[in-house]
């Protein structure tokens, strides 16, 4: 038996082919955009080396800043906003009839392509035609504000469609979750007096604690790497007020031509999103991990 | 059986307080659908005005049907654009690649969890670790990368990228169902002097229809809905998928509401047709891949 399993010949040719294209793929790449970050390049002539000079210009980028801030901002709201979506999915395991239906109809958005969301919300938030202004019109507000052109509140507006897309998915997680922990536990609880509220803070949530550090992290590095919705949406703007890392990036590199500075910031974000994944790891560590299964 | 119990208990603790349980009972409910409205009722002002003329857009209410529907919307973004041809550049750009994906995944995760051999926890963790990289930090490499291989404008520089990038989530939906595999099948089938490669397609591999379906599907998803690299790696008409052929179809006819609308419906429609055929799975699919993590 292990001399079969343990075959050298047959692992190589069940693990090469998709070894080499991930290596290939995802990790020669990334350390070759930290490279292609001490290089200026134009993306056609040949690159000249110049240090450590992108990652310098980089630090004092006002615009790159800028654009950081509205990442981690995303990233925050993100992280804040599955606390609401914890609370749906435990009002939906719960005794409530239609359970099933309610779960699927909230994933729909997450089916879309980004492309088609934000078209569809560029739509929605257009200043005369738009659902959501005809509504405000409706009752009676008369200048409603211009969603997508105001810089003070075009980051807010683009949020929604984010949340409205991911909600379903993390609801559908945690409830796939609550609907894991034994009924055993939470009926001895209720035996002993526990109300349901008491029941779901001291119970149900520590029994999930794992499925909410993965989704913390889920949520929060992929806020940080976001992109297509905005691009599409705005674009960064109005005058950079909606700019996050990735578009700043796909600008600089494919729009400015400059690919030894985009590749620093690809880099950059690179960096910030396996920090951000080890530290919430970290922050999160528990003792010991509660079984329950 | 622990459901029943549950609702025997409440059921005798519910004389004392049964109208404050309903009406607690009655928001949660009222909650739940208000969620639901929210998250479709996009999508039905979009389909509302997918059958409008411009002038219907800004005169009707916007969930108003114009009598006669315009269903020529459709036709006309069909037969006068490219969307067809993108439409069929997306089913078979996403069905080589999901066949590829499920099959390489499969044969590592198969290797990994089944097989002896020093080095399998770093390659799954080299796997695993790939779930964190953000898409953007390898973006310059790849371009330049493919560029060198003339796949710039190939077809193949999508589908290899979409292969190696899902291959980690596919590993990762597959690993809990290998694990839990019983080893007896195998062995017996050694002990008739089966060699791993007939072991792996003629027992293992039907044996894992229903997890890899489910892989199947959430790989068709993101596939189908995805942006970034088409937009960056093919620039001609010929081969453009959906996604971004909508994005510049709609670029282009910025002001024709009713073609705009027909055209994201077209490319939502064939996703939510698999949706509401295998819900279930595609649910289970989604719960699996993040819980396990």
């Amino acid at each position: 038996m292990d001399k079969v399993m343990s075959n050298k010949k047959v692992i190589a040719l069940y693990v090469l082919p998709a070894l080499l294209l991930i290596l290939a793929i995802v990790y020669i790449p990334i350390i070759l955009t930290g490279y292609y970050g001490l290089m200026e390049w134009d993306g056609v002539s040949p690159m000249t080396f110049i240090g450590l000079d992108n990652y310098q210009l980089l630090l004092k980028d006002g615009e790159f800043w800028n654009s950081v801030q509205h990442s981690l901002f995303l990233a925050v709201v993100s992280a804040l906003s599955l606390i609401a979506y914890l609370l749906v999915a435990l009002v939906l395991s719960s005794q409530i009839k239609g359970s099933n239906l309610f779960r699927k109809i909230y994933l729909i958005p997450m089916l879309m392509s980004s492309v088609a969301v934000a078209q569809l919300w560029l739509k929605i938030y257009h200043p005369t035609n738009g659902v959501m202004n005809s509504m405000l019109n409706a009752i009676g507000i008369e200048n409603p504000p211009l969603w997508l052109a105001d810089t003070s509140i075009v980051l807010g507006a683009i949020f929604v469609p984010i949340i409205w897309q991911y909600a379903g998915f993390y609801i559908l997680i945690y409830y796939a979750a609550f609907k894991n922990i034994p009924a055993s536990l939470a009926e001895a609880a209720r035996i002993d007096g526990a109300s349901p509220w008491q029941i779901a803070i001291r119970i149900k949530l520590p029994l999930i604690a794992e499925v909410i550090k993965v989704t913390v992290v889920l949520a929060v590095v992929g806020s940080l790497k976001y992109f297509d919705l905005i691009y599409v949406m705005t674009g960064g703007g109005p005058n950079g007020a909606s700019e996050v890392m990735a578009s700043y990036m796909y600008h600089k590199a494919f729009r400015g031509f400059d690919f030894g500075y985009g590749s620093a910031i690809g880099f950059f974000l690179l960096i910030i999103c396996l920090v951000f994944t080890w530290m919430i790891r970290k922050l999160t560590a528990t003792k010991e991990n509660i079984e329950y299964s | 059986m622990n459901t029943a119990n549950t609702i025997e208990l409440q059921a005798m603790g519910a004389s004392k307080s049964s109208l404050m349980k309903r009406i607690i009972l009655g928001f949660f409910y009222l909650l739940l659908v208000i969620i639901a409205i929210l998250q479709v009722l996009p999508l039905v002002w979009l389909f509302f005005f997918s059958l409008k003329s411009n002038q219907e857009v800004f005169t009707l209410a916007p969930f108003v049907l114009p009598n006669p529907p315009r269903w020529e919307n459709y036709v006309n973004v069909w037969t006068q654009g490219n969307i067809s041809r993108y439409f069929m550049n997306s089913i078979w750009i996403t069905v080589v690649s999901v066949a590829l994906t499920v099959l390489l995944a499969n044969f590592v995760t198969y290797a990994v969890t089944r097989m002896k051999w020093k080095l399998s926890s770093l390659v799954l963790g080299l796997f695993m670790v790939g779930l964190m990289i953000p898409v953007h930090s390898t973006l310059i490499p790849l371009f330049n990368l493919y560029d060198h291989l003339n796949l710039i404008n190939h077809p193949l520089s999508i589908i290899l990228s979409y292969v190696a990038f899902n291959l980690p989530i596919t590993i990762m939906i597959l690993l809990g169902f290998y694990m839990a595999l019983p080893r007896e099948v195998e062995e017996a089938a050694i002990v008739d002097g089966s060699s791993v490669n007939r072991m792996f397609f003629q027992i293992i591999l039907p044996m894992t229809a229903s997890v890899m379906s489910t892989t199947a599907i959430i790989n068709m998803i993101y596939n189908w809905n995805e942006f970034i690299f088409v937009n960056t790696f093919i620039s001609s008409d010929e081969l453009k998928t959906l996604t971004v052929g909508v994005q510049n179809f709609i670029g282009q006819y910025s002001t024709d509401w009713g073609a705009i609308g027909a055209t994201l419906m077209i490319s939502v429609l064939p996703i939510l047709l698999v949706f509401f055929l295998l819900s279930n799975k595609i649910v289970e699919g989604i719960a699996a891949g993040s819980v396990k993590g």
